[in-house]
């Protein structure tokens, strides 16, 4: 509809540069440049290497977009960034953008949460999200177990990751087994050659006396120092790795534990709807382990299409726009880039 | 936007922002044939707080000289060098208001707005703080054209180059900070760079309508990163 409201979106908490346009819950452009190649030689994102390349990328990006949506800042109703969390010289580029944007087209600028735009994302691929839902948020940066009662204003911090994240684990993993950076894409495709149930490989905080202080916490790094261990054991007695088994097994590790506190959330709250997102909700695996779980119990899965899944300018808007139709007030020209911004902070 | 001045000439409009040292900076100048006049001024010196800043003083100049962004025909940047996250928040405000209202923007070294006005004759040292115990400096010679920088040195680097130059005074924040250090007798103003200088600075090319810049920031360092290394093993 012509008169739904036309909010462009920012994003650079971490390595992509996205500039996204949405009208209502239709996306009309998700522009992205990202440094991620520059990173893949240091072996994770070197956030200074990011935040140049988000100064040099700002201005492109956001041409691409305007002209892939075929409109003009003056057309704008709203702007919305990631005002956090993430990398803090990188959010800040990118909020300073959407300052002098806004200031420029005399428009209001919004602030956002760069995980409650992971789930509002979704509106624009299965519309408006029923609430009360359980999200699940996985990538490098971030593993979070969120309960959503009210997107536009708060949401619930279940559980989280208690060291790595879940992306980072395949980072770590990809790299042992001589994968390339970043390592969800190449451990997803190894996987599908190997044997899931070959090795088993820990699943953290799971055992009964874990969960009951850490009923939908995660834990990575033990079974990121399993998997080195059990590779180290084979290659000094001289075998050969099986990268394909290594990589299902582990990558069933993640998914098993993900999934299954994600439903018992959902279970336990008596909510019917689950949504995954960030850069491992990608991973095939999970996506099929998801719903092949949540069938069993009638819960509905909402994952959105890969490229809306990592970070980008298009989930940034989607939040903006679902801000504006709830009525939330704009931010003050002074907003800051937090880097530790609270998930119970949906916009600043 | 440029109009008609008293005498006929162009007069326009132009934003001038500086974020490279602590004092965090927006002003509104008017360049006309005879020169640079300055409109409304925000300065606050705040190291940790150049992306709160700027966006809120560039929105105040405006309103207290009674424009709107429309109005503006340029826009000036201090380039740095400078630390790095502060200094990008300027070039960032200028270059994503420069594409909204289709006008040219305009780099200058930043240092120059603190060199140049400080040039009395005699060559001179104009330095900002680089931290991590270093200065970023240039040598300006007697008529306040640089001679020699932007560079990143410590202290007593700047102040050896400095006096092979035949520099006999320091100027700048870095110089009040490290003037024990750099041995020279230092001048009180201007500490920061002035957004008038930044302004006289740019004019010809503004007078001129000379092509949009690209706001390349003045670095001077590489990013801190190193490569990865082999894997520790877990295993003794
Ligand atoms: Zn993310």
């Amino acid at each position: 509809m012509a008169d739904e409201p036309l909010i462009l979106g920012i994003e650079t908490s971490c390595d992509e540069t996205g500039v996204g346009i949405v009208r209502g819950h239709t996306l009309l452009a998700d522009a992205l440049a990202s440094s991620v190649e520059e990173h893949a030689r240091f072996g994770g994102v070197v956030p200074e290497v990011a935040s140049r390349a988000h100064l040099e990328a700002i201005v492109p990006t956001m041409q691409r977009a305007l002209t892939e949506a075929g409109v003009t800042l003056a057309d704008i109703d709203a702007i919305a960034v990631t005002s956090g969390p993430g990398l803090a010289g990188a959010l800040l580029v990118g909020v300073a953008a959407a300052k002098g944007y806004a200031l420029a087209a005399e428009k209001p600028v919004y602030g956002v949460n760069h995980l409650a735009a992971h789930v509002a994302v979704d509106t624009l691929e299965h519309g408006p999200l029923p609430e009360p839902a359980i999200a699940l948020l996985v990538s490098g940066g971030h593993s979070s177990l969120l309960l959503v009662d009210d997107l536009a204003r708060g949401v619930t911090p279940l559980g989280a990751t208690i060291d790595d994240a879940a992306g980072e684990a395949f980072d770590k993993v990809a790299r042992l087994l001589g994968l390339p950076f970043p390592g969800g894409p190449p451990i997803d495709r190894e996987a599908r050659a190997g044997d899931a149930a070959s090795i088993a490989f820990p699943r953290g905080l799971t055992a009964a006396k874990d969960l009951a202080a850490h009923r939908y916490d995660f834990s990575f790094s033990g079974l990121k120092t399993a998997v080195a261990r059990w590779v180290e054991a084979r290659q000094r007695a001289g075998e050969p790795v099986p990268v394909a088994d290594v990589a299902a097994s582990f990558q069933e590790a993640v998914c098993d534990v993900l999934t299954s506190k994600a439903l018992a959330a959902c279970r336990a709250q008596g909510i019917e709807t689950l949504v995954i997102g960030g850069g491992v909700a990608a991973n095939s695996r999970l996506r099929a382990l998801a719903e092949q779980r949540a069938e069993k119990y009638g819960i509905r899965v909402r994952v959105p299409r890969p490229k809306l899944c990592t970070d980008n300018g298009a989930m940034v808007a989607a939040l903006g726009s679902h801000l504006v139709a709830a009525g939330v007030a704009p931010s003050r020209l002074d907003l800051p880039a937090d880097s530790a911004l609270p998930l119970t902070t949906v916009s600043v | 936007m440029a109009v008609a001045g008293p005498l006929g000439w162009l007069t326009v409009l132009v934003l001038v922002v500086d974020s490279s040292t602590p004092a965090v900076t927006a002003a509104l100048v008017e360049i006309s044939a005879d020169g640079v006049t300055s409109r409304a001024h925000r300065c606050t010196v705040d190291a940790r707080a150049h992306g709160e800043l700027l966006a809120p003083q560039v929105d105040a100049v405006l309103a207290d000289a009674g424009a709107r962004p429309r109005d503006l025909g340029a826009i000036v940047a201090g380039l740095g060098p400078g630390p790095f996250t502060g200094l990008r928040v300027g070039l960032v405000t200028a270059a994503t208001m420069g594409q909204v209202l289709g006008v040219p923007t305009y780099g200058v070294c930043s240092l120059d707005g603190i060199g140049y006005p400080a040039a009395a004759g005699e060559p001179v040292l104009a330095a900002s703080d680089a931290r991590r115990k270093e200065l970023y400096w240039a040598v300006y010679d007697g008529a306040g054209q640089r001679i020699v920088g932007p560079e990143v040195s410590t202290p007593a680097v700047a102040a050896a180059r400095a006096r092979e130059l035949g520099a006999t005074i320091a100027v700048g924040d870095g110089a009040h900070r490290y003037a024990e250090a750099l041995d020279l007798p230092v001048r009180v103003e201007p500490r920061y760079p002035e957004a008038t200088v930044l302004a006289q600075l740019a004019a010809e090319r503004v007078r001129a309508g000379a092509p949009s810049e690209r706001l390349t920031p003045l670095y001077l360092r590489r990013p801190d990163a190193v490569a990865a290394t082999a894997r520790k093993p877990v295993l003794p």
